[in-house]
């Protein structure tokens, strides 16, 4: 039997594809969640993605952890896709986009200009988060702590909300399952009651916590997942899921 | 020898003995045991290499791989043969279940023996049974029999005690899995009784061997069917056991992550040449095919993680320096080999321990006691609290999970949830496969099966038809709405899932919209929406197409780009390898170990570089264990022009038990977002409830 590899036809890790039927409310506004993890505001005309964790692979190589040098690459080309099914004005990164201080200098050149493009062509806010508290300021856009649409103030590190705002972070990671027939489905998510979205981890190389762990319990008391499946976004109230 | 000192200490070093030869040469384990010898061969060339061994079929094969290749054999030297064991098979007073692994109907049949003997041991195929088994012996346990458990997932404690009180003869039966099935004898054992079909002659021989170890007694032994075909599995063991044949089991070669971790190891020794250390890995009888390019690209790997990417080249864990050798980059990389040694990569397993569940300022309070063994981290983890399973011979309810492990409180008197956890499966070996089919094909030999057997193969004939030796056997008929595919390979479980997999592809292009499947170890079903005796007669699908050996090339391909299995071997060659850390129990916490989920390093790896030697690896482990393509290659190669058909107007007696299967399966397959959907569905279904 020989070994016969066969390359996929993108380079994409993960399907794509903005759900239409289970749109996400907040604040009066609706949002479109991709099945990638970006999630998109139409009114706005704006595409957020959280936790990109650029260069966390080489992050890993320098401990002698030599995980394979692609997930930047994939991270973006995901990007792209989401970028296509949305087609943005504005495009927001959550914070934690770069893994450490060092990524920017560990990026490989073809990967810098595929983010140098992808930037270029948009309105690009980087919201700073706790890897990456001072993003680098020579890949373009324009730097914030926190970025306000409307009644929605976008930050990576949720916490307490101002009165009559509403709320978007990332940080955590969310992830769900749901047990069937049997099988335990784990998946990444999208987590949030009526006035705060915690939204799920983008990089390809990203973990991800479950929704019934500490930081979950403390942040939301009666809460909905919307679960990032292969082929759709399943939702689930906060009982069906752990 | 990954220490420096290695090479003194090693020098005079003249005799090395493999005990249990024969069980080791078929795993990773041997791979990297052959190896370490050939690095041994260089240190200490006066050494002489022994291998023991009391149940092999293919002698040669050992011979060849004991010693250098491109050697002589090792000369055999055969033993005095024993005393004939004598084998019975329970022809019981019950009804032989259709289906099912549980025999619980034996159990007073079972327990009579065990009376009537000193000491029994009475082996299963899997922790589960083992656990039911116990669980119904105990019932039936009127005389208050001293009755133990013995299985792989109790605390090590738990087993030393019982192998302690084996020793002392203070117990009547141990019920075991092959955890007992090598090694010390503990205790005069004078019956085994072997619960569901041996699976393979070699492995009724070992453990039948349990009982009256001596030479000069015969070994006394029962098997106990637990179901109906595998009357005639035991049938077949029974007549391999009495002419001494053995399964031929072959031994695993070249594996080229187990290579990367003896690279690492040779390194951490010290300072290497690389065409030294090829010479001397292809000494060792399983590289002997190696070539120099793969063996560069391992060592390319183990320095840099070898990708087209060249981008760990300042993080290099293997250094050449100009005198063109090969040294260890930093000392630390040492610590991380030793940490990570060897080839078995266990699921993830938690610690079960009792809880005391307590009231305390109205709050209730759990706090975990002392451990009864380990689970899968997959079985726990769908368990919701308040379910009870059994475990370690007693029902317990589960309290949830801390940071240590699961926690459970006893729950005597309650109905189990039966543990489904896996561990121990073995498909049914060739020999014995060939020799099933062999007394299925001959009616004259029926006569020596119990009677509500030979009715059943009698009333196949007269409904059906019982194929000869060298055909297969495809039944269709309808049933309820839809319509049945069954045929009968008996090539196990695992190569006959593969072919399910495989066959719905195939049906599915040909418009005969199947639904699912269900393999057991002797046939498989498949069920699909169009009529499939019409479409045959018709002449719109052909079987002989439809099996053809080509489906091994686009269509297995495709199936497993997409599946899972190929994540979990994945896995296992990327711990080997040392691409990732192993998890160390209490460590994950500190945050010390870095670990990426490996599903998500092969979905990145397989789009970005899919000839990485890493997924060959996981590819070749894939072909030769979960899928077993091996097998199911040999099995499309017999049957070519040996298929009949027969297209019934109901299902067939033979049919039957694995029809019954259908839904005591979980269903197979990726289908995850229709099982989310379902879930989903079914919370819709609660909130439109009228009542």
């Amino acid at each position: 039997m020989l070994f016969s590899p066969k390359p996929r036809t993108n380079s994409s890790t993960r399907p794509c594809g903005l759900s239409r039927s289970h749109k996400i409310t907040l604040g009066g506004v609706e949002m479109l969640p991709d099945l990638s993890g970006a999630l998109f505001i139409p009114e706005f005309r704006t595409l957020i993605v959280a936790d990109l964790h650029l260069e966390k692979g080489s992050s890993l190589a320098r401990r002698g952890v030599h995980v394979p040098p692609y997930d930047t690459r994939a991270s973006l080309a995901q990007l792209a896709l989401a970028i296509a099914e949305s087609l943005p004005h504005h495009l927001v990164f959550l914070g934690d986009s770069f893994h450490d201080g060092e990524a920017r200098a560990r990026i490989d050149a073809a990967d810098l200009a595929e983010l140098r493009r992808i930037v270029a062509a948009h309105d690009t806010v980087w919201i700073s988060g706790n890897h990456d508290p001072e993003p680098p300021a020579d890949v373009g856009g324009r730097i914030a702590e926190t970025l306000i649409l409307g009644p929605l103030a976008l930050r990576h590190l949720p916490g307490e909300i101002p009165a009559g705002m509403c709320e978007i972070a990332g940080h955590l990671h969310p992830a769900a399952s749901v047990v069937q027939r049997g099988h335990r489905i784990r998946c990444r998510c999208f987590i949030g009651d009526g006035r705060r979205l915690v939204m799920p981890a983008f990089g390809s190389y990203t973990g991800a916590l479950s929704v019934s762990a500490e930081p979950f319990q403390a942040l939301f008391r009666d809460y909905h997942v919307w679960m990032l499946g292969g082929k759709a976004v399943h939702k689930f109230p906060a009982k069906a899921v752990r | 020898m990954a220490d420096p000192a290695a090479a003194h200490l090693l020098r005079k070093l003249h005799t090395l003995i493999l005990d249990e030869l024969h069980a080791l040469v078929t795993s990773k384990r041997g791979v990297l045991l052959s190896l370490a010898m050939s690095r041994i061969a260089t240190l200490a060339p006066e050494m002489r290499r022994i291998g023991l061994s009391a149940t092999v079929a293919d002698a040669d094969a050992l011979r060849a791989w004991l010693v250098p290749s491109r050697n002589t054999p090792a000369t055999l030297v055969m033993g005095k043969a024993g005393a004939a064991p004598n084998i019975r098979i329970l022809d019981s007073v019950e009804r032989v279940p259709w289906s099912g692994h549980s025999s619980l109907y034996s159990i007073p049949e079972v327990y009579g023996a065990i009376k009537s003997a000193k000491l029994t041991l009475v082996f299963v195929n899997t922790r589960s049974q083992a656990e039911m088994t116990f669980q119904s012996l105990w019932e039936a346990n009127e005389d208050h029999l001293p009755i133990a458990l013995h299985h792989g997932s109790l605390d090590v404690a738990q087993r030393r005690k019982v192998e302690a009180a084996m020793s002392e003869g203070k117990l009547r039966a141990v019920v075991c899995t092959s955890t007992l099935d090598l090694g010390i004898d503990w205790g005069d054992v004078d019956l085994v009784i072997h619960v569901g079909a041996p699976k393979g002659s070699s492995r009724l021989l070992q453990r039948i061997g349990r009982s009256n170890h001596r030479l000069d007694v015969p070994s006394e032994a029962m098997l106990v069917p637990s179901n109906r075909f595998e009357v005639l599995e035991c049938v077949a063991a029974l007549e391999a056991a009495r002419v001494n044949a053995q399964d031929t089991e072959y031994p695993a070669v070249h594996k080229l992550d187990v290579l990367a971790q003896h690279v690492l190891g040779r390194a951490c020794a010290g300072p290497f040449a690389a065409h030294q250390l090829f010479a001397e890995v292809t000494s060792a009888w399983t590289y002997r095919n190696l070539s120099r390019e793969d063996f560069d690209k391992v060592i390319d790997y183990v320095a840099t993680g070898g990708y087209a990417l060249r981008a760990y080249e300042r993080y290099a864990k293997l250094k050449l320096t100009p005198d063109g050798m090969w040294r260890i980059a930093h000392p630390r990389f040492v610590q991380q080999y030793k940490l990570n040694i060897g080839t078995i990569v266990a699921e993830e397993m938690l610690k079960v321990r009792i809880a005391s569940v307590r009231k305390r300022l109205g709050k209730r309070v759990v706090t975990g006691g002392r451990v009864l063994g380990e689970l899968e981290e997959w079985f726990l983890s769908q368990l919701a609290i308040g379910e009870t399973f059994l475990f370690s011979g007693e029902v317990l309810r589960f309290e949830g999970l801390d940071e240590f492990g699961a926690l459970a409180i006893r729950a005597p008197g309650r109905d189990p949830m039966i543990p489904s956890y896996q561990g121990g499966k073995f498909p049914l070996s060739t020999y014995l496969a060939g020799r099933v089919r062999a007394i299925l094909a001959d009616p004259s030999s029926w006569k020596r099966l119990p009677p509500q057997v030979r009715d059943w193969l009698s009333a196949q004939r007269w409904k059906s038809l019982v194929p000869k030796a060298n055909q297969m056997l495809i039944e269709t008929f309808p049933r309820a709405d839809k319509h049945y595919l069954v045929c009968y390979p008996f090539e196990g479980r695992l190569s006959h899932q593969t072919l399910g997999m495989l066959l719905t592809r195939r049906l599915e292009r040909a418009g005969a919209q199947p639904m699912g499947f269900v393999a057991s170890e002797y046939a498989l079903v498949i069920w699909a929406l169009r009529d499939l005796s019409l479409m045959i007669e018709s002449g719109r699908l052909s079987l002989a197409r439809l099996f053809d050996e080509d489906m091994l090339g686009d269509d297995l391909d495709a199936w497993l780009a997409e599946s899972n299995l190929m994540k979990r071997t994945f896995r296992n060659a990327a711990i080997i390898a040392g691409l990732i850390e192993k998890r160390w129990p209490g460590k994950e916490k500190t945050g010390r170990q870095v670990t990426v989920n490996t599903d998500l390093i092969y979905d990145v790896l397989r789009s970005h570089q899919p000839d990485h030697i890493l997924l060959r690896a996981a590819w070749e482990d894939a072909a030769d264990g979960l899928i077993d393509v091996h097998r199911l290659g040999g099995l499309l190669k017999r049957i070519k022009g040996q298929l009949v058909h027969r297209a019934l107007e109901m299902v067939s007696p033979m049919a039957v038990p694995v029809l019954l299967e259908i839904g005591r399966e979980s269903i197979y397959g990726e289908a995850h977002d229709a099982l989310l959907a379902e879930a989903a569905d079914q919370l819709i279904d609660e909130a439109m409830r009228l009542v």
